[in-house]
């Protein structure tokens, strides 16, 4: 994916077992298996294990999004809302990103998350970041 | 779904009286809680108190050492939801319906991070909630947080079909 970012999980991330695992339309894919680290209540994901997915995902396709300016910039999050639909079962869990807009100091990035069926979202978020290109 | 019916953990009440000491002995026994190492810090009647410590497995990026901002939702997600038990005085399974967090710093390398959730409305079916993140000074928050939980029967909530 990115060249110029060259984006790599942070260890958060990779403490709970997410990955990049393929592309849609040139935008990354990250999965997160269910494993204990990732438990909420009993048999399901936690709620801010779901967001943390969410958030890298929509990390990625803001790298990956920016990577096409050519240029470097620097990224900090604002905020983010989140909606949970589904539980999330003991199944393999699938994210993506889409920048919904990129302007010269704001991004405006939506992700979700599916299981087994890629239509049947069991949680999404939409989030803001400043963008600052780095002198 | 096929997979069987998951053990009830042992921190739940089987009388449905939502206890202080048990939670502060039993929520982070096991999974997500158990690894962000969330600890039990104080609540009162309607508030609850949480912590987590820094440790490298919780960065955002290795560079700054800065705090990953979903261990943060994830603290004020547990915060929350048990100060709306706190200000029920009972145990009915809830589900997280929706979350908005606003970072308003990053938190930095080493610093512990305390989320403290309120209750602050309590309808028939969903309870409403705020809380901010900080370092130790609530005066100077990390992050804010508003939301809402909806209840849930006991079969939904061990089976996910909470909505």
């Amino acid at each position: 994916m990115s060249m110029l970012y060259d984006y790599k999980l942070p260890p958060y991330a990779r403490a709970l077992g997410m990955n990049i695992d393929g592309a849609e339309d040139g935008v990354p894919i990250i999965t997160m298996p269910f494993s204990d680290n990732v438990i909420g209540r009993p048999g399901f994901l936690h709620g801010g294990a779901m967001a943390g997915l969410l958030e890298i995902a929509a990390m990625a396709s803001l790298y990956a999004a920016l990577d096409k300016r050519g240029q470097k910039y620097s990224v900090k999050q604002v905020n983010v809302t989140v909606d949970f639909m589904r539980g999330g079962a003991n199944h393999m869990s699938y994210a993506i990103g889409k920048v919904n807009r990129l302007g010269r100091q704001l991004a405006n990035v939506e992700a979700e998350i599916w299981q087994e069926d890629r239509k049947r979202i069991i949680c999404a978020a939409q989030m803001h970041y400043m963008v600052k290109l780095e002198e | 779904m096929s997979n069987t019916q998951p053990p009830i953990p042992k921190w739940f009440p089987k009388d449905g009286k939502f206890d202080i000491e048990i939670i502060q002995k039993g929520f982070n026994s096991y999974g997500h809680t158990k690894f962000l190492g969330m600890d039990y810090v104080d609540s009162g009647d309607d508030w609850l108190e949480l912590s987590i410590d820094w440790r490298e497995e919780l960065v955002a990026d290795e560079q700054s050492g800065i705090m990953a901002s979903a261990a943060i939702i994830s603290l004020l997600d547990n915060a929350t939801s048990l100060a709306i038990f706190k200000k029920m005085g009972t145990f009915k399974p809830q589900a997280t319906m929706d979350m908005r967090v606003d970072y308003l710093r990053a938190s930095p390398k080493g610093a512990r991070v305390y989320g403290r959730g309120e209750c602050y409305k309590l309808t028939s079916k969903i309870a409403f909630m705020r809380g901010i993140a900080h370092n130790g000074d609530m005066d100077d928050p990390i992050a804010h947080v508003t939301g809402t939980f909806i209840q849930t029967s006991l079969s939904q909530f061990m089976t996910g079909m909470a909505k």
